[in-house]
């Protein structure tokens, strides 16, 4: 079943230097269960993307089109209707947890709240809950720790103290922002099979926003390639790392260290200033004349393959 | 922690003796004679040759510069901080006389100064660029501009003269308090009232509160218990330095409002150019700023835990 289905979103937003298009047209669909991966480089619009699902981009935000959960628009509630939402049933799980946590409370005060805001349980017993959740999360010794500040845990407990903090009320959809960013080669694999465990025993479907390719390999089901703004591929996991189609997803591949370690040429466009026709283009060695003038649409190629390419037109 | 104050109250006695030191230097280079105008006010005429230099005999005023200095330093040092040129009194009977009465004047200062900013400077930040956030904006620059003694003369004309609701100056019930009080505080106010507002915007753009807004959080808790905390720092520690500023800033107030508190003794005092005065309430103002600082340093670690000053876990 179709959890959650976003329509032509659009997300734009206002700065001193122009008009910042961060995601254009996208299209996507999380069915119930699955993991879908969100893969691109540094400033192609993916955290915007799913910001912008939660409705918490600051307000000089233009978003347009729908964003379908559970068949509810998220984008025509209102503000009490959305808080009701947040944390119970679509959670975020930020990256960087030093600055995502606040400083001055305790780790059991932050992971509580979404079970008394939530659950309407008394701070007593959202404490015992917080153990639990924490256990899970395998924090040791979770009864003194919860009355420790962020900066006493390290990096990978923050981390971990942060997926606690997502996972809390057992959302339907956990939105993940580069979990493992910042974190040491062996604490980020014990967070990736932590994440693996939690998402394929429960029916909890999962957003994973991430640039690291491996991490993507091992969580996701299916994944979306963004590049500046749009969605340029999507495939389930093993067709993409097998056939990709995409001259950027062949050469995000190629620049893996297993494949190459390839550099593509440029750099990625800035969101301000967008190339017309296909955004690859300018970067792309396959680039014909009307790949300047004319976008190209998401065809299929296979099944669930789709690629944005007039090289598959 | 009982050891991190006992070492800012090793440092605090340092700096009191510089500052001793220096409160001595200055009033001991600075013009005037101390005879002359006490000995005026005394006997109504001009002193003779005689009885200035019997003055400066009586007072120990003839020896030189370092041997005075130590004579003070060794004074302050037991407790003593010498006696009024003028009154005859020990100074620090006189202080503690009229001290109560300053500390009344800038408690009530403070108090209206934490009430009006803190909750509007929260607003203006909430309600960022809104009529407001302008409105706050001048008036905080308005009380910001406005000298402490123009200011009280233009209370005591509208609410005292205009509408007779204060009296106009004096000390007595909480009516004598308040033209003063506000007077003192809305320099204070102003300033305190623009930095919880720019404190306020800095941490509402920080990540935790997004975290904060992706639980589901109504945006008054995401406010008050995950932004306060965290703005109040940076005010905590100008509340602390503008301590010292109220009680400088009395000596003004308590002039105009006849209040009888240390400042309008300083004034004559430096009129008469009475040395251990002086000398005396450049110190406590001295041990004031110190103590004010070192609660805020205190306050800090409950505000922030970051900030330990205890030797825990290895970690400093």
């Amino acid at each position: 079943m179709t959890l959650l289905s976003i329509q032509n979103l659009k997300v734009h937003f206002h700065t001193e230097d122009g008009a910042v298009r961060a995601v254009n047209d996208v299209d996507l669909v999380i069915e119930e269960g699955e993991t879908l991966g969100l893969i691109g480089e540094t400033g192609c619009g993916k955290t915007v993307l799913g910001l912008s699902i939660l409705r918490l981009l600051s307000e000089n935000t233009k978003v347009e089109g729908k964003i379908l959960y559970k068949g509810k628009d998220l984008l025509k509630l209102n503000e009490g209707e959305m808080r009701k939402i947040r944390g119970k049933e679509i959670a975020m799980i930020f990256q960087n947890p030093l600055t995502s946590m606040n400083p001055v409370l305790t780790i059991g005060t932050q992971i509580s709240e979404p079970f008394e805001l939530h659950q309407g349980l008394k701070k007593k017993d959202a404490i015992q809950k917080v153990i639990a959740i924490l256990k899970l999360v395998r924090i040791p010794s979770p009864s003194e720790r919860i009355n420790e500040y962020p900066h006493e845990f390290s990096g990978g407990m923050r981390q971990r103290a942060m997926i606690a903090m997502g996972l809390a009320c057992e959302p339907s959809l956990i939105l993940a922002d580069e979990p493992t960013k910042g974190l040491d080669v062996t604490i980020q694999a014990q967070v990736v099979d932590l994440m693996k465990e939690l998402t394929t025993n429960s029916k909890t479907s999962m957003l994973l926003i991430t640039h690291d390719l491996g991490v993507a390999a091992e969580l996701c089901d299916n994944i979306a390639v963004m590049y500046p703004g749009e969605i340029v591929e999507y495939a389930d996991i093993k067709e993409l790392f097998k056939n990709p189609k995409h001259p950027y997803t062949q050469g995000f591949l190629g620049s893996l260290p297993g494949r190459g370690l390839k550099p593509m040429n440029g750099m990625s466009p800035s969101l301000i200033d967008l190339p017309e026709g296909c955004k690859f283009h300018p970067r792309c060695p396959f680039a014909r004349e009307r790949c300047k003038n004319k976008r190209p649409e998401m065809v299929e190629i296979g099944k669930k393959h789709f690629v944005r390419c007039f090289l598959y037109d | 922690m009982i050891k991190f104050i006992a070492r800012r109250l090793m440092i605090a006695v340092v700096v009191m003796l510089g500052v001793s030191l220096i409160s001595f230097s200055l009033v001991f280079f600075a013009p005037g004679n101390p005879a002359e105008v006490i000995i005026r006010a005394e006997i109504g005429e001009e002193p003779t040759l005689e009885e200035i230099e019997f003055f400066f005999q009586e007072h120990g005023l003839k020896a030189p510069f370092f041997t005075q200095c130590a004579q003070w330093l060794y004074m302050i040092t037991h407790g003593d901080l010498g006696t009024s040129f003028r009154t005859e009194e020990p100074v620090l009977v006189e202080f503690i006389d009229r001290f109560p009465a300053t500390l009344e004047l800038a408690v009530a200062a403070m108090f209206i100064a934490i009430l009006i900013s803190i909750p509007l400077g929260i607003l203006a930040a909430m309600k960022q660029n809104s009529v407001l956030d302008h409105g706050s904006r001048f008036v905080a620059l308005w009380g910001v501009s406005m000298p402490n003694f123009w200011l009280g003369l233009l209370l005591i004309l509208f609410f005292s003269v205009r509408l007779d609701l204060f009296p106009c100056f004096g000390y007595g019930g909480i009516e004598y308090l308040i033209l003063p009080a506000i007077t003192l505080g809305t320099g204070m106010t102003a300033s305190l009232m623009r930095l919880m507002r720019a404190s306020m915007l800095e941490v509402l753009r920080q990540d935790y509160i997004r975290t904060a807004r992706a639980k589901g959080l109504m945006e008054r808790v995401v406010i008050w218990k995950h932004g306060f905390k965290n703005a109040l720092i940076p005010v905590v520690t100008v509340m602390g330095m503008q301590v010292g500023h109220l009680l400088a800033g009395a000596v003004i107030v308590e002039t105009i409002f006849a209040w009888p508190g240390v400042g309008k003794f300083l004034v004559d005092g430096i009129y008469a150019r009475d040395y251990p005065v002086i000398q005396g309430f450049i110190l406590i103002i001295a041990l004031f700023f110190v103590l004010s600082n070192l609660a805020v340093d205190i306050l800090y670690t409950y505000l922030d835990p970051r900030i330990r000053y205890d030797v825990k876990k290895g970690m400093k």
